[in-house]
């Protein structure tokens, strides 16, 4: 049982690795992190170029050959943003949004996850299908009767039809159920005959195990439902209730020779969830290294 | 016992007194843990899809009732050349995006699965782009590649690329752009899940083979590459549906245009239902669409099953 358990860590047991590392050569790492770094400069090229445009003045951002760094810095396209935009209403509902979405799916669906991964009952494998099989049905082929429904239900143009659309995904479900199968059978086993109920199962031993599952789903969903632009602009009419997305598409079409404002309107959407997942970045990755160790 | 699932084959049968009210009291605790989610996804999921086979067969539009009409939308579809065009752009991007984005994802994967120090540091980068919205990114891209002085374009022509291509503004290329895009974007992802499956992998399998003597490239395809299979599995099928449905990203960058060359199906369902109001063709359209998926997801299912044997 010790070795089901412990299988992730014992990946990187000290003995093989130290071989290994007795037998990679400096060349090898160094040519290793110099095409690190060459990918990585490739894979945030954008983001500079982005972050710098946004500081530059509206002639600066098009020039033959490139500037890459602006001079003067213009940091006033911050301070216009915001009286030309309404830029602080498709934060807040964005971020309501964003945070209710992904309480709601994170919970219901480790929830749901245990009664498919850890109990067996008639009809739990149909419906597993059920969830299955709509993860393969896109979206786009159900919206226009899901509106109509929304619509039905007075939801349409309101944020509690993001919230609907967004918190009950097949795919959380999915996803903790495959991290739960992954979880010994004779832990829970162990625990049922201990006496505990269900319910103490899952809260107790299964759901502090799938940590970095839940916080896998919680930073999945978090940024989705912050990306989400189909939704919105299917459901969000008002003005006072559109989403940063929304908005940002708006304030493109609207000022769309304003280059440097535009990309100043891009940082800011893109800004605080890129702090966010810089502060939970650690336990993101580290948690899917260190997945089991408290078992 | 007769539910139990394919993937479980070593699991033991749980002794259990063989009472019915033990399997009834047991089948309401795990409809209770079920019901929570089950309850949105039925009626936000599951109904739409079952409404979505009806609107299909009728003339559903925003003023008229839904009169049956059969398969005469179906048979609308078969001379629309403009949903031809959607069909075949759909086709080409996934052609494009799939096998790109799982080379360069497994790529990165393999890559940043060291101990080297600082390697978190370049999993967060390559995993960025994946949390940056798609209209910001597709906004960047679109001045990135814009023809006459933009970076991309300047960089090529510094290569010695005296014509380089027009991007979203030419009807060749601005599907491959596109597919670009959204490969630099998903990479990130799909690393992730690669890297979680190659960190799933027990250390005692490399040993056992560099025991009986495999190479470093004989260990990679004896060790790795079946390990990862469930993984690999699970990242076809998300990446194939992701790019059947591919919208957003096209919505904002290109709009289908220049003309017809980026237009996809999942926009054309956008334009028919919610431009035009006509449901019921819409409905149609998304049928192809929804059976496209399906095909595919069990097309590779069965061929994983397969080799699983």
């Amino acid at each position: 049982m010790a070795t089901l358990t412990l299988d992730r860590p014992t990946a990187a047991t000290p003995r093989p690795e130290r071989d290994a590392r007795k037998r990679r050569s400096i060349i090898g790492t160094i040519v290793l992190y110099v095409v690190l770094i060459g990918a990585a400069a490739v894979i945030m090229l954008p983001f500079f170029w982005m972050v710098t445009s946004s500081l530059k003045t509206n002639n600066q951002v098009f020039t033959v050959p490139i500037q890459w760094f602006p001079d003067p810095v213009v940091w006033s396209n911050y301070v216009d943003i915001w009286a030309k935009s309404d830029m602080s209403t498709w934060l807040r509902n964005t971020l309501i949004l964003s945070v209710a979405v992904t309480f709601l799916q994170v919970f219901t669906g480790s929830f749901a996850a245990y009664g498919f991964s850890k109990m067996r009952f008639p009809g739990r494998d149909v419906l597993f299908l059920a969830y299955i099989g709509t993860i393969a049905v896109p979206w786009q082929a159900y919206m226009i009767p899901q509106f109509i429904l929304m619509s039905k239900f007075g939801l349409s143009n309101t944020l509690w039809a993001i919230i609907a659309l967004q918190a009950f995904g097949a795919f959380g479900v999915f996803l903790m159920k495959q991290y739960y199968d992954s979880i010994p059978e004779e832990l829970s086993e162990a625990a049922r005959i201990d006496g505990l109920s269900e319910y103490s199962i899952w809260r107790r031993i299964v759901l502090p195990l799938s940590g970095p599952a839940v916080a896998t789903l919680t930073l999945l969903t978090f940024v989705n439902t912050w990306n989400d632009y189909l939704g919105p602009l299917i459901y969000l009419r008002d003005r006072d209730l559109w989403t940063i997305q929304i908005g940002l598409k708006t304030f493109v079409s609207q000022y769309n020779a304003e280059y440097a404002l535009i990309m100043t309107g891009s940082v800011l959407s893109v800004l605080p969830i890129a702090i966010i997942f810089m502060l939970g970045q650690r336990y993101f990755v580290q948690g899917i290294a260190t997945a089991g160790l408290k078992g | 016992m007769a539910t139990t699932v394919a993937p479980a084959p070593t699991r033991v049968p749980r002794q259990r007194p063989p009472g019915s009210r033990l399997k009834l009291r047991n089948t309401f605790i795990g409809w209770t843990f079920i019901l929570p989610n089950f309850i949105g996804f039925a009626v936000l999921t599951l109904v739409p899809v079952v409404i979505l086979f009806y609107m299909a067969f009728t003339s559903w539009n925003v003023f008229g009732s839904a009169d049956w009409v059969g398969l005469e939308n179906f048979r609308d579809l078969i001379s629309d050349r403009t949903f031809h065009t959607a069909l075949l752009n759909t086709g080409y991007y996934a052609l494009l995006h799939i096998p790109l984005t799982l080379a360069v994802s497994l790529g990165l994967a393999l890559l940043l699965n060291t101990k080297l120090r600082g390697v978190a540091f370049f999993r967060t980068v390559a995993f960025f782009p994946y949390i940056t919205s798609i209209v910001a990114i597709a906004v960047v891209w679109n001045m990135l590649f814009s023809p006459e002085s933009g970076p991309v374009n300047q960089f090529l022509m510094a290569l010695g690329i005296d014509n380089p291509p027009g991007w979203t503004t030419s009807t060749t290329w601005a599907m491959p752009a596109v597919a670009l895009v959204s490969t630099w974007r998903d990479m990130g992802y799909y690393m992730l899940l690669f890297l979680a499956g190659l960190q799933a992998i027990p250390g005692e399998l490399y040993e056992a083979a560099r025991v009986d003597g495999a190479n470093k490239i004989q260990r990679f395809w004896n060790v790795t590459i079946p390990s990862l299979r469930p993984t690999t599995f699970f990242v076809t099928v998300m990446l194939t549906i992701g790019s059947f449905k591919v919208f957003d990203l096209i919505l904002v960058m290109t709009d289908g245009g220049p003309g017809t060359a980026t237009l996809v199906l999942s926009q054309y369902i956008y334009r028919k239902g919610f431009e035009e109001q006509q449901f019921g063709y819409a409905s149609a359209v998304a049928i192809v669409l929804f059976l496209i998926c399906i095909t595919v997801t069990v097309v590779q299912f069965l061929v994983n099953k397969r080799r699983n044997r």
